[in-house]
């Protein structure tokens, strides 16, 4: 049975890990600032919890800590990514020339 | 009376999270904490009232349940999507700003909204406009408001509605 | 048998902060390097808890939770200044 949460947290770490390298993969390849967040804040987000679980696997002790800080991550980092959305777009932030529709420039123009 | 509620709802939630950090329950631990979570909830007394959006019936807690299946299935299918837009070479991107309504009348359900939408697939909520949001999409299917809602809102809206309606 | 996997995942995250900190060295807005600071801190809590596990340490956790609040508050606070600053 250890054998199996061995293996189980195992390939949860490493899955977890992958999707953080996407995430700062996204974060180097995206064309501009929206399109990086969305990358950097989705992938981040799975990632960490993906890890997390893996640790909680290979450690059930740390358990009510770990749900702790995944918890925390799982409420902040979209309200993180938002409120910089928002600030990036109020500062006129370029977006990127494939860029084929922005509702919100049409509805509130230049932002003060 | 609502705002006991409030009250002893943000104390239960405090004292857990802090039973939950220390992983104990010594006496000077449970003292120590049931201080600071009549402390805090007393000191934002004024701004309580989003606790208590969220209905309490069967039906409620069955929603709550199948959004948080949903939820996490989207999550998933959120990233899996996205590692592809990354890993493949020619970058298959065609970004925008859509404008979605919302059904949700309650601060705490927009929220909730606006944090799932961030977090699933390719859309990330920049604006809160009232009932008006304004979301970022990787892939625009379509710029239309109508369009845009069925495909991004009424997915999470379904459950969201029931819980805080 | 898990130590192997360990090491693996442990050289991806590695590998994922270099991505970041290059977004965060070059550029080229400073919203860009807000967002790949945070992209930093999220992957750092990864990395603390991989080497809490590693080192068999669990005060680690409290590191890495402390470090989740005080990035969330921070970020939150310079998007409060590009908000208003130019």
């Amino acid at each position: 049975m250890s054998m199996f949460f061995d293996l189980l947290g195992g390939l949860l770490l490493v899955c977890g890990a992958a999707f953080l390298l996407f995430g700062g993969l996204g974060l180097v390849r995206m064309p501009d600032l929206f399109n990086r967040i969305q990358a950097g804040t989705k992938a981040t987000t799975l990632g960490t919890l993906l890890t997390l679980a893996g640790v909680v696997c290979l450690r059930p002790e740390w358990g009510f800590k770990l749900l702790l800080i995944g918890l925390f991550i799982l409420f902040t980092n979209p309200i993180s990514s938002q409120v910089l959305a928002r600030a990036a777009h109020r500062s006129g932030t370029k977006m990127s020339d494939k860029t084929c529709v922005d509702k919100l420039e049409e509805d509130f123009g230049e932002k003060p | 009376m609502k705002k006991a509620q409030d009250f002893a709802l943000l104390f239960a939630t405090l004292l857990l999270f802090w039973l939950l950090l220390n992983g104990s329950v010594a006496v000077d631990v449970v003292l120590v904490g049931i201080g600071v979570a009549l402390l805090i909830p007393f000191l934002f007394r004024d701004s309580l009232a989003v606790f208590s959006e969220l209905r309490v019936t069967p039906q409620a807690l069955m929603a709550a349940l199948a959004y948080a299946v949903y939820f996490v299935k989207e999550l998933i299918n959120a990233n899996i999507r996205l590692a592809r837009i990354v890993l493949s070479p020619s970058l298959p991107v065609e970004p925008g700003i859509v404008k979605v309504r919302t059904r949700l009348k309650s601060k705490m359900g927009r929220l909730l909204l606006a944090n799932s939408i961030t977090l699933t697939p390719g859309t990330l909520t920049v604006e809160l406009d009232d009932e008006w949001l304004y979301v970022h999409w990787v892939k625009v299917e379509s710029a239309d408001v109508e369009a845009a809602t069925t495909s991004i809102v009424a997915g999470f809206e379904q459950y969201l509605e029931v819980m805080y309606g | 048998m898990a130590e192997v996997f360990i090491y693996i995942a442990a050289a991806i995250v590695g590998v994922a902060l270099l991505l970041a900190l290059y977004r965060f060295v070059k550029g080229p807005s400073d919203a860009d390097r807000v967002v790949a600071f945070d992209v930093l801190t999220i992957i750092s809590i990864s990395a603390i808890v991989l080497a809490a596990f590693v080192e068999g340490r669990g005060i680690y956790l409290d590191v890495a939770l402390v470090y989740a609040l005080l990035s969330f508050l921070g970020v939150i606070a310079v998007a409060r200044y590009l908000e208003r600053g130019f």
